[in-house]
């Protein structure tokens, strides 16, 4: 069996499992649809209210049996159905997800185009003045919460340009290509350049490590101008963390930002799960988090074939 | 190279820059209203929602028989006239003749009829059901009249229709059970698309009884982050907003281009103690509690200054002077003197639970009056509980003290029965029972002559203050914010935003 395959029948179980979990904790919450929906005016309820109601959400049957309908529901491509929107869930979901995946994208794009380049000029450049800038910077990125960057971009744009990108109104790409930009830049930017700061920074520790390496020693020895030596022998190896912590970061962006998309009222997968979680629509968290759950399944598959490639010294599944 | 990378992120902001100018040079069509708010409306049954939002919107899509205006009095709807039968046994509407659901089919007593009976119907679950029980029978004799027969007089009712929880939908839809999923309404909008917590578009009514409508629709945008809608306005992008947070509000006013709209809200702030528990079910304590807090500050402080220090009546029909119930003004000496007699004369630990931003200053009042009751040896552990688990435990009257903001009605009556009758449906919430508070709430009810009704309710918020069950705080600002070019908006202590259907724009 060769690697591809086995690692895609493990996916099932990985799933099967994380649907037990998202099943139960949201369950264990405190509270459901019908306290998320009325409140405290909940307690005005009559007991026959009260049934009819959990009817109406379906939440009125024993939790396993919930749970074998849902599993079963499954296997036919149903994912329920959202009491929130009154719409199936993976249509929903789907509706949603173009808009994360595109985030995820541009700030990947951000972070790569940022970080490799200053993470290079400051393993050249180490421990001089510059390097210590670039460390400084990566730094204050990495630690600054992305809200306070999201709400400075946000303030700085509204107060001293007198502009926003039209919120709340989305626009896809496919409809207005720039007006979709304009609304996208900015939480691009926030993510992308917390997700640079740590580009950066592995990218300029590894650089460091594979320019002490022999074969590097050899190519300067035999000539080879230092701008060669740094992008073509150095760089693909020292990228190969890169790869593993970008493929990390972009699973968790397809999970949403939940707090970009909060602040830039952007209709992503996170704020999708998270009022999914408010609103205590159990389909919906079910359905976005076991979405979650295949999309990280399949980055991580890419990134480790793309090690292969990289280096052909890995050999992928015959360890 | 440090160098060309900052060249490179400049340019990048530049053309982002430049994009965003060729969107903001698209020309907004003037004569929709852009507006946003923080929270999404939760649902479209009119009957069945009770999310401030989801009421916000149904006002401008269905209408009650009657509704109120901004000074609190009952004025027409869909019902043109009303009243009250001698004995107070029968209320009779007199529809207006005119209204007609946005589909151009006219409203009638039937479709009135047909509102009320499923609202009262157990299995539609509507939580408003528990303020009508007092209609055993609807008649019909004609089209646009509709005769509601009481089991016992109930002045009250009339301001309890006058919420869109009573909204009148059509008989059709009631029997084809499509209120749920499809609106219908006969109200100044007709909601042309609804995308849950990203936007919703409404479209003025053609057929509204009430009159023209200026304004061609609304489109509101869920901006879940109020300081972002606060930018939106600065910048134009959006006409009207909704805001919840007073440290919000209080910046609309340094925009030149900004106007801010603030009404005091009916909603009230009360520390809730819990009588069911120790020492909480001894009087003293509790009066001492009460004389140890300091309201005024709490509003200086906790709420900046945006609010009234308030009894437990906040309409100002009813309402008392609070300068006149027990102990508004902080008296520590007293209120250590009433903790020495107490059963529990060495101080306490107790537990406050307060939800998270719910309302946004409900974090600050906690610390303030933890701070407060320090001074008599009442130690507070403030619990911050997400709004759906405080909620729970809330409905439960599982906590010591729990820090709330309450709903308000314009009737003392409705406000007040869910908590301190003794059937009423959040007794185990309250956990008091008081036999001349009873008693009050209950004469209340059933007298229709206002000034005997005021004294009566000035005796049960004197006698509620004295009690001390809760420690009532204050009334908050209800806001909202809109460019200087929107005119003719006028806002309500209900909160409701039915004034949209006369505000055009320059």
């Amino acid at each position: 069996m060769n690697y591809l395959t086995q690692r895609l029948l493990t996916f099932p179980l990985i799933l099967l499992g994380v649907s037990v979990l998202v099943f139960v904790a949201i369950r264990m919450v405190p509270g459901d649809a019908i306290t998320a929906m009325l409140g405290t005016e909940a307690g005005l309820l009559t007991p026959a209210q009260r049934s009819a109601l959990a009817e109406y959400f379906g939440i009125d049957q024993p939790v396993h049996i919930q749970y074998w309908r849902w599993l079963t529901g499954l296997f036919e491509g149903n994912f329920g159905i959202s009491s929130t929107y009154g719409r199936p869930v993976l249509e929903v979901i789907l509706e949603r997800f173009p808009l994360t995946l595109e985030l995820a994208l541009l700030s990947m794009v951000i972070a790569i185009a940022v970080g490799i380049p200053a993470g290079v000029f400051a393993a050249t450049h180490n421990e001089r003045t510059s390097d210590l800038a670039v460390r400084l910077f990566a730094m204050i990125g990495q630690s600054t919460p992305s809200f306070v960057f999201a709400l400075l971009i946000i303030y700085v744009l509204s107060v001293f340009f007198g502009y926003l990108p039209a919120m709340g109104t989305f626009t896809p790409l496919w409809v207005d290509p720039l007006a979709n930009l304009s609304q996208l830049i900015f939480p691009a930017i926030t993510l992308g350049l917390a997700f640079a700061a740590s580009v950066t920074r592995i990218s300029r520790s590894s650089m460091l490590d594979v320019l002490s390496d022999d074969y590097v020693r050899t190519a300067r020895s035999k000539g080879a101008s230092g701008r060669s030596v740094i992008w073509h022998h150095a760089l693909p190896n020292a990228v190969i963390p890169v790869v593993t912590l970008s493929g990390v970061e972009f699973g968790y962006l397809l999970g949403g930002a939940v707090i970009v998309e909060e602040i830039f009222a952007l209709p992503g997968i996170g704020r999708l799960v998270l009022d999914a979680i408010n609103q205590r629509d159990y389909a919906l968290v079910q359905g976005t988090v076991l979405f979650i759950a295949l999309n990280f399944l399949i980055v991580n598959l890419i990134v480790d074939l793309t090690y292969a490639a990289l280096d052909p010294r890995i050999r992928l599944g015959n360890k | 190279m440090h160098l060309t990378h900052t060249k490179r992120l400049l340019a990048g902001l530049a053309v982002a820059t430049a994009l965003g100018s060729v969107a903001l040079a698209v020309p907004a069509q003037a004569a929709d209203l852009r507006m946003a708010w923080a929270q999404d409306a939760t649902g479209l049954d009119p009957h069945k929602q009770t999310a401030f939002s989801s009421l916000r919107l149904l006002e401008l899509i269905y209408e009650p028989l009657v509704r109120l205006n901004p000074s609190l009095e009952v004025v027409p709807a869909v019902a043109e006239s009303w009243e009250f039968s001698e004995d107070g046994l029968t209320l009779t509407f007199k529809l207006d003749p005119e209204a007609q659901f946005s589909d151009g089919t006219p409203v009638t007593s039937e479709d009135v009829k047909a509102s009320f009976t499923r609202l009262l119907d157990e299995a539609t679950g509507a939580a408003a059901r528990s303020n009508f029980l007092s209609i055993e029978s609807i008649d019909t004799p004609d089209a646009t009249t509709a005769v509601f027969n009481l089991s016992q007089p109930d002045a009250p009712i009339l301001v309890a229709m006058a919420t869109i929880n009573a909204a009148i939908v059509p008989a059709s839809a009631v029997a084809a059970g499509t209120v749920e999923t499809t609106t219908l309404g006969s109200g100044p909008f007709t909601l042309e698309n609804w995308d849950p917590n990203s936007r919703v578009v409404l479209s003025t009514n053609e057929n509204w009884a009430g009159g023209d409508v200026p304004i061609d629709g609304i489109t509101i945008a869920v901006l879940p982050d109020e300081a972002a809608i606060l930018a939106s306005l600065r910048a134009g992008q959006i006409d009207f907003a909704l805001l919840n947070d007073p440290l919000v509000a209080t910046l609309v006013p340094n925009e030149p281009n900004l106007q801010l709209n603030r009404v005091p809200g009916l909603a009230y702030n009360v520390l809730q103690l819990q009588p069911a528990r120790p020492p909480m079910d001894d009087l003293k304590v509790r009066q001492a509690i009460s004389c140890a807090v300091n309201r005024q500050e709490i509003v200086d402080t906790a709420l900046i200054g945006e609010g009234e220090v308030t009894g437990p009546l906040t309409m100002p029909v009813y309402a008392s002077d609070p300068s006149t119930l027990f102990c508004y003004e902080q008296d520590v000496a007293k209120a250590k003197e009433l903790m020495a007699e107490s059963s529990a004369p060495d101080g306490f630990t107790a537990k406050v639970i307060a939800a998270t931003g719910e309302p946004p200053v409900a974090a600050s009042e906690a610390q303030v009056l933890q701070a407060q009751l320090a001074e008599i040896g009442i130690e507070l552990e403030i619990e911050m509980l997400e709004l759906n688990v405080y909620v729970d435990r809330w409905l439960a009257g599982d906590f010591d003290m729990a820090v709330a903001q309450n709903g308000g009605r314009p009737d003392p009556y409705p406000m007040y029965n869910r908590y301190f009758t003794k059937d009423g449906n959040l007794q185990n919430v309250s956990n008091f029972v008081d036999e001349e508070v009873h008693e009050l709430l209950e004469q209340g009810r059933v007298e229709t002559d206002v000034e005997k009704r005021k004294e009566i309710f000035q005796k049960f918020e004197a006698r509620l203050a004295e009690l001390s069950p809760w420690i009532w705080l204050s009334t908050s600002n209800t806001y909202t914010a809109q460019l200087k070019t929107v005119q003719g908006f006028e806002p309500s202590p209900t909160g409701t935003l039915f004034s949209l259907s006369n505000v055009s724009i320059d």
